[in-house]
């Protein structure tokens, strides 16, 4: 135990010598927070729209006026020719625009069904879906104010949203950035503190010295799990105070899920430090291996659910997939440690095993 | 000159060489990501797990949830009879959304029972903002669908308002179409700024910029010879991804190849320039990965456009976006697959691109004045 704690005193002072890195390591977190947090989200409002009005009533400016009243749309151009709007899209600077027919009114007062046409950027299609939702609930409640109310008794929707009522993409954001953020100086500082030791030649010395590898290697990682840990926490309570994230859940089953899940992202610098020969391999295999999946396959961004089923089952391997789950559930929707259990045991699972892996990679290769 | 600068390349590639595992990140990594990224990288919602509680047990009911079952937008994972098994569902993850359907729908829609029994209840998880989002659109837009087709069966038309809209440049709106166009300009990005940011640096840890400083090389020579290998990497992996991109993933190639190739070149200035300057500002390879990483790339990532629409973002932001390169280069890249736009449309972004690489790259040559 005592040579453990020399290693993690020798560590921690390494860590204070480069100041760069522990800058990196403590203010980043909270400048990618800063950062991110209010630059990221799926909120969309202010779509640009372009509005041709062939028809010029008052029935066909009402219609206007509603897209407008919605608060969704901004009508930035008035199209007058079928050239423009071609030109207007390829540029750009309209994602719709609206097109409403010669003899809109007449039909309207005739109560016939009045077409007009909405022409659509569809290049992105995540934005593209919720402006054409926009459309449909502008047209159709122009439908009822500008037409008859319907004769029949319709089905009608009452949406109800729990843990989000608004819907804010920010509150869903923002524990995937607690997750990678984690994972960054999680898996990159331990990586390359071994594989500098590798560098510089010093391992040997370490291997001469009287010390096992798992006691060097704990006292290795010892430093980093503190400081990440404390750099998790912080990241939290910064995101409730800037971000309104609330805390339904217990700080005790936080912490102990985050302990989890980095003692695994820890466990993974481990393992990619033990194939790593030179800082620079390292540092593109953690790439490769940690930030990757935990940005693309755990759900952070992008549903898993609809992802091709074979890739489904790649993310099973994720670590940051379970602790989104845990901490979204921790945090947004107050369910206890005993509601998370199975992803805290698939997180114990996969810090085991990189530990293990990682230790059995060691000790078989003697350097 | 040119004999320096051959020599100069031929160094780099042998040293590239000698890293066979680097060598294999830069060849094999950006056919992983892109496939990651193709497959994974979707924010259409598919399978959106569902739960039915059918209180009304009905023709009409059943009618409904036939609907919900037969949509690709949904699965229905269970049906149950008590509403308080939505709350456990949405808990728990089950199900992102709970269908309740009170107990007199088909007579409140035949004008016998009450109206507000004509209410279907639509219970969201809202931890995951857009999907729930759009999920509760399609849902909605169902529910539409099916009223305009009971008041049908009546006689009535139900809408005064038909919109009929045409979709531009992604009529089937694939994600895919716009991601993995998006993605080419990330890789490149992320591998050349990499490996030039590695370039100098390596040489100084080394102790050989000391050598290096003492042959006639010229400062312009050194900075030539040593981006030149990789502009050429970069380039075999745009052929590479793009290749990928269109046969594979079917992603329409509707403009210029030759124009989106020309757009390459000007943006590898940019990264190449980028990584460069990051050479000169650290002083070890740790120092300049995590400097590239953290400071230039993630950022750059994130602030592009990428993912997150700029036009989203908060006015500061999106100002500060105008600094990025990729942001530019993506308006280029997506606008040559998927709206076959030229030089017309898209000389600005061109501009940008020119300037922006030929201020990174007299910055950090101005910073190495052979010194480095």
């Amino acid at each position: 135990m005592r040579r453990v704690w020399a290693v993690a005193v020798k560590e921690t002072r390494q860590i204070r010598r480069d100041r760069r890195s522990v800058l990196i390591l403590l203010f980043l977190p909270a400048f990618f927070l800063f950062l991110y947090g209010y630059a990221l989200n799926f909120d969309i409002r202010h779509v640009a729209l372009g509005v041709q009005d062939r028809d010029g009533s008052p029935e066909s400016r009402e219609l206007i006026a509603s897209f407008v009243r919605s608060t969704y749309f901004d009508i930035v151009a008035n199209v007058r020719s079928e050239a423009e709007l071609a030109a207007l899209m390829d540029r750009g600077e309209v994602r719709a625009v609206l097109v409403i027919p010669e003899g809109f009114a007449v039909e309207v007062r005739r109560g016939d069904v009045a077409g007009v046409q909405v022409v659509l950027n569809g290049d992105n299609a995540n934005t593209a879906t919720t402006v054409l939702g926009y459309t449909n609930a502008v047209l159709s409640h122009a439908s009822v104010t500008l037409g008859r109310p319907p004769q029949v008794r319709i089905i009608g929707v009452e949406p109800r949203i729990w843990y989000n009522p608004e819907l804010r993409s920010t509150l869903f954001l923002v524990p995937g950035l607690i997750a990678y953020i984690s994972m960054i100086t999680a898996v990159v500082s331990t990586a390359l503190s071994i594989v500098r030791e590798k560098e510089n030649g010093t391992m040997e010395q370490v291997r001469m010295a009287a010390i096992s590898m798992p006691a060097f290697i704990l006292g290795k990682t010892l430093p980093y799990l503190v400081l990440s840990q404390a750099s998790a926490l912080l990241v939290v309570v910064a995101s409730m105070w800037l971000f309104d994230l609330p805390m339904n859940g217990s700080w005790l089953d936080l912490s102990l899920v985050l302990a989890v899940f980095l003692v695994g992202a820890l466990g993974s610098g481990l393992l990619v430090s033990t194939m790593a020969d030179t800082q620079q391999v390292a540092f593109q295999a953690a790439m490769l291996l940690a930030f990757l999946p935990t940005f693309i396959l755990s759900g952070f961004i992008f549903p898993i659910a609809s992802m091709p089923i074979g890739l489904q089952y790649v993310t099973a391997v994720v670590p940051a997939r379970y602790f989104l789950t845990a901490l979204r559930g921790v945090v947004l929707k107050g369910l206890d440690l005993g509601d998370v259990a199975p992803q805290v045991a698939a997180l114990a699972i996969y810090a085991f095993a990189v530990l293990a892996l990682s230790a059995l990679r060691l000790s078989r290769r003697p350097a | 000159m040119i004999r320096r600068i051959r020599t100069l390349i031929v160094k780099e590639f042998l040293e590239l060489r000698q890293t066979p595992r680097l060598l294999g990140l830069i060849l094999v990594a950006p056919i992983i990501q892109l496939t990651m990224l193709g497959y994974a990288a979707t924010t259409d919602v598919h399978h959106v797990p569902i739960l039915i509680v059918d209180g009304d047990r009905s023709d009409r009911s059943r009618e409904l949830i036939q609907r919900f079952s037969a949509s690709p937008h949904f699965t229905v994972v269970a049906e149950a009879d008590n509403p308080r098994a939505a709350d456990r569902a949405l808990a728990s993850g089950q199900a992102w959304l709970a269908v309740v359907i009170p107990r007199g729908l088909q007579a409140a829609l035949s004008g016998r029972g009450r109206p507000q029994d004509a209410e279907v209840q639509i219970l969201a998880d809202g931890t995951d903002a857009n999907s729930s989002g759009v999920a509760l659109a399609y849902a909605s837009g169902l529910v539409n669908r099916f009223n305009a087709e009971l008041a049908a069966r009546q006689g009535v038309e139900l809408a005064a308002i038909d919109g009929r809209v045409r979709v531009w440049f992604n009529p089937e709106l694939e994600s895919r179409n716009f991601m993995v166009p998006g993605v080419i300009a990330l890789l490149l990005l992320v591998i050349t700024a990499n490996l030039s940011s590695m370039a100098i640096v390596r040489e100084r840890e080394l102790g050989t910029l000391e050598q290096l400083n003492v042959t006639p090389l010229g400062r312009f020579e050194l900075i030539l010879g040593k981006l030149l290998p990789y502009a050429l990497v970069g380039f075999i992996d745009v052929l590479l991804v793009m290749a990928v991109a269109v046969f594979w993933f079917e992603v329409p190639m509707r403009g210029s190849i030759g124009l989106l190739l020309g757009g390459s070149m000007v943006y590898l200035l940019c990264t190449l320039g980028l990584g460069l300057f990051v050479s000169t500002i650290s002083a070890t390879q740790q120092q300049a990965m995590m400097t590239a990483t953290f400071f230039f790339l993630v950022p750059m990532v994130y602030l592009s456009g990428f993912i997150f629409p700029i036009e989203n973002m908060p006015r500061i932001i999106q100002w500060l976006t105008a600094l990025i390169p990729l942001r530019y280069f993506l308006v280029i890249v997506r606008g040559i697959f998927l709206k076959g736009v030229g030089l017309d449309v898209l000389w600005p972004q061109f501009a940008a691109l020119g300037a922006w690489g030929i201020t990174v790259i007299a910055l950090a040559a101005a910073r190495s004045r052979k010194r480095v």
